[in-house]
C-alpha cells in the first residue's frame, strides 16, 4: 500500500471558543485533566466508561479468585461464611453491573456515533452525566465495604435473604440504591443511543445499511430503555421496604415473596440479553473483516437480534421453576424459553457460515471471536437443558448453573469484549496491540475459562450446591465425580485465566509504550468508523460521508467487476483521507464541555448515602441536583455561536448570520 | 457568509430532545407498569387497619381528578400559545396549570392525612404499603411537574430559554400529559374498582 | 428566532384550534361524569367492562389530541407505543402467574 503524501489541512475544520457563558463561565481547557472530567465528547467518554468498567473487572476478578481459594480445598477457610456470602454477591453485581454493562456502554459510545456517520450523540451532556453517575453508582456499591460490610444476598437478591433478619448490616441498602444510580446511568444512555441512532445518521444510512455492531447496541439500548424501569420498582419496594417499614416482602403480613422474583427476572432476563448481545455485535464485525467476505445473511442477524430481544420478554420465570409457580406457567415459560434458543442459533449458523469458504486471518481478535461463536454454544446448550423444567428443578441451585452463565457470560460476553479490544484499540489509540502477547492472552484465557468452568457442569451434576461456603471431605463423592479434583482444577483454571487476563493488561502497558502508530487501515476493515483517522478527530469527519451501501467504506476501496463479480482494489484508505480532508467542512462548532453533568451526579449518591444515615444529607444532596438541574438548563448544549467568533479561522470575514437553535 | 455546523445536529428534521422525551415517556410506563400491578395484586391483601372500600372518599377524589385533567386543557393552551409566541398567554396557561397541579398535589396531602387518621398507615397493611407507594410515586411526578412549570415562568420572565421556546414548553406538556393519563388509570383501577 | 413561515406550518402540524382543545377537553369531562355515576348507580355486569372502555377512550384521547401523537411523526408513537404496549402484555402475564384474572 503506497502513503499517499496528505496535504496539510489549511484551517483547522474545527474551532473551539476560549470564553463562553452559560450560567457561570463554561470550561473551555482542550488538554490537562478538565478536559476529560468536563468533556462532552463521546470519544473521551467511550474511553472513560472503557477505563473504569477495566477497574471494576480487576475488582470483580479478584472477589471471585478468593471464592475459588476458598473452595479450593474441603473445609476452606480463606473466609467466613459472612465474607464469602458478600464476595459471591458483590462479585456477579461488580460483574455484571459495573464491568460488562459499562464496557459495552463505552464500546457504544465510542463506535455508534463513528459507524452512523455523526459527529457526536444526541445528548452530549447527558453522556457525561451518564459516565459519571455510573462511575459514583459503582463507587457508591463499593463503599459498603468499608462501613459495616457489602451485600449478601446473592445477586438477585431474594425475599426474605434481602430483609433486616437476614441482612441486618447496610450492605443491601446499598446495594438496592447503588443500582437506582447505575439504573438513572443505563437509562439516560439508552435514551441517549437510540435517538443518536434513530435521528443522526448519515445521508443514505438506512437502518438496513447500518452496521451490525449499531444495530444489536441498538436493540440492547430498548432493552434497556424497557427493562431497567422494572428493577428501579423492584429495587425501590425492597428499599423502602428495609428503610421505612413497607411490607412487600413480609409473608407474615400476606406478602407474596414471588413478588420480587419476578420483578427481578422480568428485569433479568432481558438483562442477559443487554450482557450478550453487543458482544455478538462485535463479533459480527470482526468475523467478516478477517473472513475477508461480507456477513452471512445481514438482515436474519439483524432480524434475529431484534427477535431475541423481543421474545426475552416472555421468558423470566424459567429463573423460578422451582418456586412453585404452578404448572402452567412452568409449561409456558419452558416452551418460550426452548423458542428463544432458535434466533440465538440463527446467529450461531451465520457466523459460521461468514468464515465458510473465507480468507481466514488468524489474528488475536479472529481468535477471540471464534472462541466466541464456540463457547457460547457449549453455554447454551446447556441453557436448552435447563428450559426443560424437569430437568432444572435437577440442576437449579447447582454448580451446574454456575457453568452454564459462565460459559455465555464469560465464553460468550467477555471473550466478546476482548475480540473488540484488539481489532478497535488501533482506532482509539493509533497503536497495535502486539499480537503475539494477544496470543498467549488469548489460549491461556480459553485453557484457563474451560479448566475453571468446564468442571463445573459435572460438580453440578453431582450435587455441589451453588452458594456453600465449604464443602466437606465426608460427601465429596468417589472416583471419576470426586468433588477434591474438580474443584481443584477449577480453582487451578481460575489463576490460569487470571494470567491470561494480566496478560492483556501488560500488553496495554507495552503498546503504550510503543512509538509505532498503527497504519490508517490495518485490518482492511469494512465499515464507516475506519474511514476517519487514528485515532479519530475531535468532530470525527472532516466531511460527513454519503452512504450508498451497506459496508460503505468497503465498497469505497473495492468495486466489483460486472461480469466476473471479482472485487478489486480501486482506492486505498489513504486516498479517501487525503480527498476528505481536500474537501474539510469548516466552521463546525461541537459540543461544549460542561462543568453540570458531574455535578448533577455527584448530587445522587450524596442523597442515597443521606437515604441510609441522615435524611439532612439527602436534602444537601437534592440541592446539589437542583442546582445542577438548573445550570444545566439554563446553558445550551453548543456554546452560543458568537462565543466561537473571535476564535474562528479568519474571523470578521465569518460573521455568522444564520441563528442555529 | 458561512453557514455553522453543529456537531449534533438532528439528520432528519425530527427534534432529538421530543423523541428523546417520548422515549422516556415509553420507558415510563414500564414504570408505573410495575407499580399499579403490585398495587392490584396487594390491594385486597389488609391484615389489619381498613380496606380500600372502607376509607376512600369517591366524590372528594372526583373533584381532584377532575382538577388535574383540566390541567391538562390549560398546558395545551399554553403549548399553543407558545406556537404562535404569544408570550402573555404563555405565562397565563402555565401559572394556572401549575396552580392546578397544586391543587390537585394538595388534595393529595390532604387525602393522605385524612387516610392516616383512619388507621391507614404505610406500614399498616400490604394495602397500605402499595397504595402509598403508587399514588405517592404519581404525587412526586406531579410536584416535579410544578417545579418545571415554574421554574419555565420565571426563566421566561428574567431572559430566554436557550434552545426554542415553543419546544421548552412543549416537552414539560409531554411530561404533565402523561402524568395525567397515569392518574386516568389509577383513578379507574385503585378507586372506583372496588374490593 | 422563529419566522412567520414556521407559525403556519406549526397550525397545520398540530391540526388543532385552541377551540378543538376545549371540545376535547368537554367530552373528557363528560366521562369522567360518567366514570364517577358509576358510583352511585348500579350497572350490573356493564360496570367493569364500562369502566374499563371509558379509561382507555381517556387515555387515548389525551395521547392522540393533547399529546399530538395522532398528527406527529410516527416514530414517536412507536417510541411510547412500545412502551405501553410491552408494559400492559408483561404485567398482565405477571399477574396472571399470580392466578389475579381468575379469583
Ligand atoms: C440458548 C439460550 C439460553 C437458554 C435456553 C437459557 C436458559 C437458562 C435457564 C432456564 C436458566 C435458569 C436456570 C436455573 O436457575 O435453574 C438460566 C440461567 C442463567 N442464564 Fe441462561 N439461557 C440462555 C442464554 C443465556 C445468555 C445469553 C446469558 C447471558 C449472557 C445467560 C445468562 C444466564 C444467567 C446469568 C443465569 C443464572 C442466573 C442466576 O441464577 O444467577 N443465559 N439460563
Ligand atoms: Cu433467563
Amino acid at each position: 500500500m503506497a502513503i499517499i503524501e496528505r496535504p496539510a489541512p489549511t484551517l483547522p475544520a474545527i474551532v473551539t471558543p476560549t470564553t463562553t457563558y452559560g450560567v457561570l463561565k463554561r470550561p473551555v481547557s482542550a488538554t490537562g485533566w478538565r478536559s476529560w472530567v468536563f468533556t462532552v465528547d463521546h470519544k473521551k467518554l467511550g474511553i472513560m466508561y472503557g477505563a473504569t468498567a477495566m477497574f471494576f473487572f480487576i475488582v470483580g476478578g479478584v472477589e471471585a479468585l478468593l471464592i475459588r481459594l476458598q473452595l479450593a480445598a474441603p473445609n476452606g477457610k480463606v473466609l467466613n461464611a459472612d465474607l464469602y456470602n458478600q464476595m459471591f454477591t458483590m462479585h456477579a453485581t461488580t460483574m455484571v453491573f459495573l464491568f460488562v454493562m459499562p464496557m459495552a456502554a463505552g464500546f457504544a459510545n465510542y463506535f455508534v456515533p463513528l459507524q452512523i456517520g455523526a459527529r457526536d450523540v444526541a445528548f452530549p451532556r447527558l453522556n457525561a452525566f451518564g459516565f459519571w453517575a455510573f462511575l459514583f453508582g459503582g463507587i457508591f456499591l463499593n463503599m459498603a465495604w468499608f462501613l459495616g460490610g457489602a451485600a449478601d444476598g446473592g445477586w438477585f437478591m431474594y425475599a426474605p435473604n434481602s430483609g433486616p433478619v437476614f441482612s441486618p448490616t447496610n450492605g443491601v441498602d446499598f446495594w438496592a440504591l447503588g443500582l437506582q444510580i447505575t439504573g438513572i446511568a443505563s437509562l439516560t444512555g439508552a435514551i441517549n443511543l437510540i435517538i443518536t441512532v434513530l435521528n443522526m445518521r448519515a445521508p443514505g444510512m438506512s437502518l438496513m445499511r447500518m452496521p451490525i455492531f449499531t444495530w444489536m447496541i441498538t436493540v440492547v439500548q430498548f432493552l434497556l430503555l424497557f427493562a431497567v424501569p422494572v428493577i428501579t420498582v423492584a429495587l425501590f419496594l425492597l428499599s423502602f421496604q428495609r428503610n421505612f417499614g413497607a411490607q412487600f416482602f413480609d409473608v407474615a403480613a400476606g406478602a407474596d415473596p414471588l413478588l420480587w422474583q419476578h420483578l427481578f427476572w422480568i428485569f433479568g432476563h432481558p438483562e442477559v440479553y443487554i450482557l450478550i448481545l453487543p458482544s455478538f455485535g462485535i463479533v459480527s464485525e470482526v468475523l467478516p473483516v478477517f473472513s475477508r467476505k461480507p456477513l452471512f445473511g445481514y438482515p436474519f442477524v439483524v432480524f434475529s437480534g431484534a427477535a431475541i430481544g423481543f421474545v426475552g420478554w416472555g421468558v423470566w420465570a424459567h429463573h423460578m421453576f422451582a418456586s412453585g409457580l404452578g404448572p402452567v406457567s412452568v409449561a409456558v415459560f419452558s416452551l418460550t424459553t426452548m423458542a428463544i434458543a432458535v434466533p440465538t442459533g440463527v446467529k450461531i449458523i451465520n457466523w459460521t457460515l461468514t468464515m465458510w469458504g473465507g480468507k481466514l486471518w488468524f489474528t488475536t481478535a479472529m481468535k477471540f471471536a471464534i472462541g466466541l461463536i464456540v463457547l457460547f454454544t457449549v453455554g447454551g446448550l446447556s441453557g436448552v437443558t435447563h428450559a426443560v423444567a424437569p430437568s432444572d428443578t435437577q440442576q437449579t441451585d447447582t454448580y451446574y448453573i454456575v457453568a452454564h452463565f459462565h460459559y455465555v457470560l464469560f465464553g460468550g460476553a467477555v471473550l466478546g469484549i476482548f475480540s473488540g479490544f484488539y481489532y478497535w484499540w488501533p482506532k482509539v489509540f493509533g497503536k497495535m496491540l502486539n499480537e503475539k502477547l494477544g496470543s498467549w492472552n488469548f489460549w491461556l484465557m480459553v485453557i484457563g475459562l474451560n479448566l475453571t468452568f468446564g468442571p463445573m457442569h459435572i460438580l453440578g451434576l453431582q450435587g455441589q450446591p451453588r452458594r456453600m461456603y465449604q464443602w466437606t471431605e465426608a460427601r465429596a463423592g468417589e472416583g471419576f465425580f470426586n468433588f477434591a479434583f474438580w474443584n481443584l482444577v477449577a480453582s487451578i483454571g481460575s489463576f490460569i485465566l487470571a494470567v491470561g487476563i494480566l496478560l492483556f493488561l501488560i500488553n496495554v502497558v507495552i503498546t503504550a509504550r510503543n512509538p509505532q502508530k498503527a497504519p490508517l487501515d490495518p485490518w482492511n476493515a469494512r465499515s464507516l468508523e475506519w474511514m476517519t483517522t487514528n485515532p479519530p478527530k475531535e468532530h470525527n469527519f472532516d466531511v460527513i460521508p454519503t452512504v450508498h451501501h451497506l459496508d460503505d467504506f468497503f465498497h469505497q476501496k473495492y468495486e466489483e467487476d460486472a461480469t466476473t463479480h471479482i472485487m478489486t482494489q480501486v482506492r486505498t484508505a489513504e486516498e479517501i483521507m487525503a480527498e476528505q480532508e481536500r474537501n474539510a467542512e469548516k466552521h463546525i462548532h461541537m459540543p461544549s464541555p460542561s462543568y453540570w453533568p458531574i455535578v448533577l451526579a455527584f448530587g445522587l449518591p450524596v442523597i442515597t448515602f443521606g437515604l441510609i444515615y441522615s435524611h439532612l444529607i439527602s436534602v444537601i444532596g437534592g440541592v446539589i441536583v437542583l442546582f445542577a438541574a438548573y445550570g444545566w438548563a439554563l446553558e445550551s448544549s453548543t456554546a452560543p455561536d458568537s462565543d466561537f467568533e473571535n476564535n474562528s479561522p479568519g474571523s470578521g470575514l465569518d460573521k455568522v448570520t444564520a441563528n442555529h437553535d | 457568509m458561512t453557514d455553522v455546523i453543529h456537531g449534533h445536529a438532528s439528520s432528519t428534521g425530527i427534534s432529538n430532545v421530543k423523541l428523546g422525551m417520548w422515549a422516556f415517556l415509553g420507558s415510563e410506563c414500564l414504570l408505573f407498569g410495575g407499580l399499579i400491578s403490585t398495587y392490584m395484586l396487594y390491594r385486597g391483601r389488609v391484615t389489619g387497619g381498613p380496606r380500600p372500600s372502607q376509607i376512600f372518599d369517591i366524590p372528594f377524589t372526583s373533584v381532584s381528578s377532575f382538577v388535574l385533567l383540566m390541567s391538562s386543557l390549560t398546558m395545551v393552551l399554553a403549548v399553543s400559545a407558545a406556537h404562535k409566541d404569544d408570550d402573555r398567554k404563555i405565562n397565563l396557561w402555565l401559572t394556572v396549570t401549575a396552580l392546578l397541579g397544586a391543587t390537585f398535589v394538595g388534595g393529595q396531602v390532604y387525602e393522605f392525612t385524612a387516610f392516616y387518621k383512619e388507621g391507614l398507615g404505610f406500614s399498616t397493611s400490604l394495602f397500605g404499603s402499595s397504595f402509598y407507594t403508587l399514588t405517592g410515586f404519581h404525587g412526586v411526578h406531579v410536584t416535579v411537574g410544578i417545579i418545571m412549570l415554574m421554574s419555565l415562568v420565571g426563566i421566561l420572565k428574567r431572559s430566554s430559554v436557550p434552545g426554542k421556546k415553543a419546544e421548552v414548553v412543549e416537552m414539560i406538556g409531554l411530561y404533565w400529559h402523561f402524568v395525567d393519563i397515569v392518574w386516568i388509570i389509577i383513578f379507574t383501577l385503585v378507586y372506583l374498582i372496588p374490593v | 428566532m422563529t419566522t412567520n413561515t414556521a407559525d403556519t406550518t406549526h397550525e397545520k402540524q398540530h391540526g388543532m384550534s385552541d377551540a378543538g382543545y376545549i371540545r376535547i377537553a368537554i367530552i373528557l369531562a363528560a366521562i369522567t361524569g360518567l366514570e364517577v355515576s358509576t358510583y352511585y348507580v348500579d350497572f350490573g355486569v356493564l360496570f367493569l367492562p364500562a369502566l374499563l372502555i371509558m379509561m382507555v377512550i381517556k387515555f387515548v384521547m389525551v395521547v392522540s389530541y393533547f399529546m399530538h401523537l395522532k398528527f406527529d411523526n410516527k416514530m414517536f408513537s412507536f417510541l411510547f407505543y412500545a412502551g405501553l404496549v410491552l408494559a400492559v402484555g408483561v404485567y398482565a402475564a405477571f399477574l396472571a402467574t399470580f392466578k389475579f384474572f381468575i379469583q
